[in-house]
């Protein structure tokens, strides 16, 4: 449960690892690195190939025969799977990942100053309530939650809860937002509990001898404190959203199809269909690697600090 | 509220994203003005007080949309914001803070309560009724589990133990010896992004990128794995069809996918064991490899704990390698497929897919109790 190892890392350890990192580390690293990379590389070559040229050889001859075509890229986008476009299940995921992002962090959030900062009975217990929930498989919460969106709480054969609405456009996203959202509180309130449980007790004094109240000490001090939390937490939780097919497959349908779900079906109906494949997957993957590659730091802090967890 | 999310449906999609988070904003927003307000001094303040604690369960239930059969369930509401009030009211620690605590709190709560404690407690009771989830049938759903064949659900149990066995442990190795052989090489950050890129990768995404090297096809192959094996003289094989090879050929692309997350953390783990430690195990004449087994290894042990039960959980749970690549067909099937699958299917098997998900839970616990306990001894 302690903080990352890397805070730690020190310089003066460096000459003595020196050794072990030989130039024959360095081949085998470069040889494991290459083996990592190729299959990527070779989804990537092929989704600039023509169509009929994925299929019929090699991508590895592309190298002595290049010629490049982005008549994939257009066919893919424009192409229809369970009556939506890729493009259109692109703008889907950003839909769905968006508010997933941002609804759970602020409920976290919140809770995670009342679990630091208000001092109560049973609270300790609460925090580690919250967190041990995190142990709870998804799937343990599927049929439930899918019975409850379509059937409302009901006690006793009364309704108390109607249903979610199911118009002619499904269900819109509110599904989909909610269960990430119900799914992430563990992790996020206990990491940025974390956050806020580190703020200098004098800093909070201070603010409370000014007279500021609660509310304002979490407007004014807790959120801009933990914003560096908030950032690695937001990244994970985006890519965590936007990666998912589980979510998806169960909770939404047709239109609100991510596209991940599309790049699912496309894998299962037109397996064949290379030309297809390689360039939608290429669109799915560009939006998680622009994050991972712009946020990278914030992201690797983020995994540690989760990865440690207890 | 399911007037609202009617309306938000028919928006356009990029609409919708700002109309619901400024919507949610402006009720965190809410609720912060009231936390604000709740501890004000003053005979009006009391009121205010109490019009919170009552109110705010109230407008709850009707935002949720409460049936008009079901009115009772508002004096509920109002009792329970009253009790709130009374004890805020005697609360030694000053009035307001109670209401204070519960206005930060329980919308997490609320929300946990209802998505993540209920559900699960639901899914316990399922396994032990019948598909519809009305017939107590005893343990005949965890029979089934238990039960060979291709209708039963031991194949994909048996899978996923495997499963379970494999990719954590090449994982975990191959992370390690890796973030031990770029550890201060030249290359080193280039080296790492190269591993820890599928990290950003969806498992359906990986799962294509795979499909793709081990595919099969009569003539030539484009395959990249059947054109090695034919570079060696052998004769292309679909990898796919082929149990347990497939199986395999599967556990590899979680492999693939989690061996950065563990060379990431382990790698942060080598760069702070001690100089020292290092130094006096070079001046006992302790060669790479041994230092290695006998001081970096021992020193790292908890992080490799960690990183291990991650992805042991991570196996445990897999469900989108094998929906890509198989669809749980030719014996592939695992728990965390299985069960989606069971009650995907016509009439639902929810009691099977229950006692799945729960196999699952039963699982975990193990792993995260074992990691709890390393780390509780690695504190002390």
């Amino acid at each position: 449960m302690t903080v990352t190892p890397v805070s730690r890392s020190t310089r003066h350890v460096h000459h003595t690892h020196r050794t072990l990192s030989s130039p024959w580390a360095t081949m085998g690293a470069i040889i494991i690195a290459a083996v990592w990379t190729v299959p990527t590389l070779g989804l990537f070559v092929s989704s600039w190939r023509p169509a009929n040229q994925i299929t019929t050889s090699g991508w590895w001859t592309f190298f002595a025969h290049p010629e490049v075509t982005v008549d994939n890229y257009t066919t893919t986008m424009n192409f229809v799977s369970s009556r939506i476009t890729v493009a259109q299940s692109l703008v889907n995921s950003l839909t769905i990942t968006i508010p997933a992002t941002v609804i759970p962090i602020m409920l976290a959030l919140m809770a995670a100053y009342a679990l630091a900062w208000i001092d109560f009975r049973g609270r300790h217990v609460l925090f580690v309530a919250i967190f041990s929930l995190q142990i709870v498989p998804l799937q343990m919460l599927l049929v439930p939650l899918l019975r409850l969106y379509s059937g409302g709480v009901e006690i006793g054969g009364t309704q108390i809860i109607p249903s979610f609405p199911a118009n002619s456009l499904g269900s819109g996203f509110a599904q989909v937002w909610i269960t990430h959202t119900m799914s992430a509180l563990p992790l996020a309130t206990f990491m940025l509990h974390n956050a806020l449980a580190s703020i200098p007790v004098d800093i909070m004094e201070a603010a409370q001898i000014d007279g500021a109240g609660h509310g304002q000490i979490f407007r004014r001090l807790a959120l801009p404190l933990a914003m560096p939390t908030i950032a690695s937490y937001a990244i994970f939780q985006f890519l965590w959203v936007w990666n998912d097919l589980l979510v998806a497959t169960i909770f939404t349908s047709g239109r609100n199809a991510p596209v991940t779900k599309i790049l699912a079906d496309l894998s299962g109906v037109h397996g064949q269909q290379w030309y297809l494949l390689t360039a939608g997957t290429f669109v799915a993957i560009i939006v998680p690697l622009i994050v991972f590659f712009a946020l990278q730091r914030f992201f690797v802090r983020g995994l540690l600090a989760g990865a440690t967890k207890g | 509220m399911q007037a609202f999310f009617s309306w938000l449906a028919g928006l356009p999609q990029l609409v919708q994203i700002p109309v619901v988070v400024a919507a949610f904003l402006v009720v965190v927003g809410l609720i912060i003005f009231l936390i604000e307000v709740a501890p004000r001094p003053g005979r009006t303040y009391t009121w205010v007080r109490l019009g919170i604690a009552v109110g705010v369960p109230v407008v709850t239930l009707a935002v949720l949309g409460l049936e008009r059969g079901a009115m009772w369930v508002y004096l509920l509401g109002v009792i329970l914001g009253g009790g709130l009030f009374w004890l805020d009211a005697r609360s030694a620690k000053g009035r307001g803070r109670l209401i204070q605590l519960a206005l930060f709190i329980s919308p997490a709560l609320f929300l946990l309560a209802i998505g993540l404690v209920w559900p699960t407690l639901r899914t316990v009771v399922f396994a032990f009724m019948d598909k519809t989830g009305t017939q107590f049938v005893g343990l005949k759903n965890f029979v089934w589990v238990f039960s060979s064949g291709s209708s039963g659900g031991l194949t994909s149990l048996l899978n996923t133990i495997v499963w379970v066995i494999v990719a954590p442990i090449l994982a975990t190795a191959v992370g390690l010896v890796y973030a031990l052989w770029v550890d201060r090489s030249r290359a080193e950050k280039l080296l790492k992004v190269l591993i820890f890129m599928p990290m950003a990768i969806s498992f359906v995404g990986a799962s294509i990128i795979f499909k793709f090297f081990y595919d099969y096809r009569q003539g030539n192959q484009i395959g990249l794995l059947n054109q090695l094996v034919m570079m060696v003289g052998g004769t292309p094989v679909n990898w796919l069809q082929n149990y347990p090879v497939n199986m395999f050929l599967m556990i590899g692309i979680l492999i693939w996918s989690q061996t950065g997350f563990a060379m990431v953390i382990l790698s942060a783990a080598i760069k702070s064991v001690p100089a020292d430690l290092i130094e006096a195990a070079q001046i006992d004449g302790a060669s790479a490899v041994r230092r290695f087994l006998h001081v970096i290894i021992p020193t790292i042990r908890p992080t490799i704990i960690v990183v291990w039960v991650t992805i042991s959980i991570t196996s445990l749970k897999v469900y989108d390698i094998v929906s890509v690549t198989t669809g749980g067909y030719n014996n592939t099937s695992v728990l965390g497929y299985e069960m989606v699958r069971q009650f995907s299917q016509f009439p639902p098997q929810t009691g099977h897919s229950a006692a799945l998900a729960m196999l699952i839970f039963i699982l975990v616990i193990p792993f995260i109790a074992y990691n709890a306990r390393s780390l509780a001894k690695g504190d002390r």
